[in-house]
């Protein structure tokens, strides 16, 4: 066996295996860190419960039809992951920089995008939980009753959508790669907006036709419109495309994410390298 | 020669362009490594010392992959920096002095076996280096603290650590004592001292601007300036250099204003060499190089011109703080470039 002092050589991984450790290691900081600090629990609860609650009283006041009260908490359950995607994938890198990390990351041999991915993961598997508690809190407190008329589409629509969104959110990641302080802003820019224009609180139909199809480059619109379709059957001309439409058009939003994500990373490492990017620090 | 070497680089250089966030028209340009020649053996414990801002860091991050060259060549293993730097990654470490590196919410365990990760060490094989070398560095006991609870010579430790885990053939060391108290500094180059004895043919390139650190740890040292290679010997033989020179430490009564003519600053008396000017517990501290004793008389008469008076004379050996002085005409520690240009 290997010793610190013994002068044999440590066996090293390579390839796929190397990529899959990597991939997992990063992972494990957000998946234990899920569980290790639990006051989250309170604080990302309670505020996307109060969203939801002003849109669920407004759509009882207006007499919507029940189904609008599920489609405002699948928005707020939603909001969880595009907020994690923000501020957890796209701007990491950023904040990784600042703290040094990012310097041992490109400096290690496990690829860079295994990190991103176990950045994707780890960030899934966090932000689930908190997805849950939001999904468990406000079904209890607005007695949403659901009805899942196809469960394999329904998984198939989530799984892509995640895939899609967080495929996203790595291509975000590689281009704020170089960026400074300008990766936070551009965070803060998007935040709101696209709270809007995906339908989180609201069915995307009623934005119309060309601002809907504009906006499903947001894998969470067609993504959330899908799941709606699903989950609440009983309405069905809620919903802005037929679902196998979504659903693939998710698959595809995966596919080329997933792969700009690849090239972006590799070209902004090299420009990173050049322009010495990679190793400033600045606010 | 570049092939058997741990690090080579021939003409070395780069240059960063910088814009201010209001600067219009062509960025500032900043020379920060010009001409470097260098060649570490393997099994060598090299130094690189010199000022901040001098291009040690520069020079690392380069040697490490982090940062492309914009002249020159630089090689590490027998490996192009530029061309093959995933091959270079397998190799090396680097551990930094004030590195806030990890997760705060995890243990000082779970970082290292984190990292051991990235470069592709089995689990179990990680967990038992991680335990090993956490006894060798005593931090066995904090191994389940996390990391936010650690104090800065202990998470200094735990970086230490991170750096060596991987059983890496070169190690660089950028500032490693930075922010260390007496006792952690010691012990981290205890460990380092340790961990080159048990591994003869590895390397370690160490950037510092601590003399004592450089002279009592390196085989060879380069030092080095405003980017610019000036010396590179062992630490013996640089302070060989200045034997034949004449090299005084004198404390005397606050010297006062800084004399507006050439000619009448303390450069100016003839026979002296070098000389640094620091205040000292209301003292004023001369380290002086002289070409020879006889130069002596003059400084003395200097100072009473000056209305100051002597308070010790101590005549030393040239420590490598007075080679850094003779080459580049200031301090190591203390910022003089006001002096520099205008003398005292």
């Amino acid at each position: 066996m290997d010793t610190e002092m013994d002068g044999e050589r440590v066996v090293k991984r390579q390839g796929l295996s190397l990529f899959w450790a990597t991939m997992w290691a990063r992972a494990y900081p957000r998946m234990v860190g899920a569980f290790r600090e639990r006051s989250w629990l309170f604080f990302e609860t309670l505020l996307p419960v109060l969203a939801v609650s002003g849109y669920v009283f407004i759509y009882r006041a207006i007499q919507a039809p029940p189904a609008y009260t599920g489609f405002a908490v699948l928005g707020g359950v939603m909001t969880a992951f595009w907020l994690n995607v923000l501020w957890s994938m796209a701007s990491q890198l950023y904040w990784d920089k600042d703290q040094g990390n990012l310097e041992i990351y490109v400096m290690a041999p496990g690829p860079l995008m295994a990190v991103l991915l176990g950045m994707a993961v780890g960030g899934m598997v966090m932000t689930g939980t908190r997805a849950v508690a939001i999904l468990l809190v406000c079904s209890l407190l607005f007695d949403v009753s659901y009805q899942i008329a196809q469960p394999l589409w329904l998984v198939a629509a989530f799984v892509l959508t995640m895939a899609a969104l967080y495929g996203m959110g790595m291509l975000f990641a590689s281009i704020f790669l170089v960026s400074g302080r300008e990766a936070w802003h551009l965070s803060n820019l998007l935040q709101e907006p696209i709270y809007l224009v995906s339908g989180f609180y609201f069915p995307v139909k009623a934005l119309g036709f060309w601002v809907a199809t504009l906006a499903s480059i947001i894998p969470l619109t067609l993504g959330l419109d899908a799941m709606r379709q699903l989950m609440f059957a009983g309405d069905p001309t809620l919903g802005f495309l037929p679902v196998p439409v979504e659903v693939t058009v998710q698959l595809v939003l995966a596919v080329v994410f997933i792969t700009a994500a690849y090239f972006a990373l590799a070209k902004l490492e090299a420009i990173g390298r050049q322009q010495g990017r990679l190793i400033e620090r600045r606010r | 020669m570049s092939a058997h070497a741990a690090i080579f680089t021939h003409q070395l250089g780069r240059v960063y362009k910088l814009r201010g966030p209001k600067q219009k028209g062509d960025p500032t340009t900043i020379v920060a490594l010009t001409d470097i020649n260098l060649t570490v053996a393997r099994g060598e414990l090299f130094g690189l010392l010199g000022p901040n801002g001098a291009g040690k860091t520069t020079l690392i991050k380069i040697l490490t992959t982090l940062l492309l060259p914009t002249t020159g060549t630089a090689m590490v293993l027998g490996l192009d920096v530029v061309q093959q730097a995933q091959a270079i990654r397998r190799r090396i470490s680097m551990v930094s002095g004030g590195e806030t590196s990890g997760y705060g919410l995890l243990t000082v365990e779970e970082n290292l076996w984190m990292f051991a990760r990235f470069y592709g060490l089995d689990s179990k094989v990680a967990r038992q280096r991680i335990g090993e070398m956490l006894d060798i560095v005593g931090l066995a006991d904090r191994r389940r603290s996390k990391i936010s609870d650690l104090s800065t010579g202990l998470r200094q430790k735990m970086n230490f650590v991170r750096g060596f885990i991987t059983d890496p053939d070169v190690v660089f060391l950028d500032e490693p004592t930075l922010g260390l108290d007496v006792t952690a500094a010691r012990q981290v180059r205890e460990f380092v001292r340790h961990w080159m004895q048990a591994h003869p043919d590895r390397t370690v390139l160490l950037t510092t601007h601590y003399m004592a650190e450089a002279d009592a740890l390196c085989d060879r040292l380069a030092i080095i300036d405003k980017g610019r290679l000036l010396a590179l010997d062992t630490p013996a033989n640089l302070k060989r250099r200045l034997q034949r020179e004449a090299v005084f430490t004198l404390r005397v009564a606050p010297l006062g204003r800084r004399p507006l003519r050439r000619e009448d600053m303390l450069e100016a008396v003839p026979g002296v060499r070098q000389v640094t000017v620091a205040e000292v517990d209301g003292a004023t501290e001369l380290k002086l190089i002289l070409e020879s004793e006889d130069a002596l008389a003059g400084v003395l008469d200097h100072v009473h011109r000056r209305g100051s008076g002597l308070i010790a004379l101590e005549k030393r050996e040239p420590t490598l703080e007075d080679v850094f002085i003779d080459l580049v005409g200031r301090g190591l520690d203390v910022d003089t470039s006001e002096r520099r240009e205008d003398g005292y």
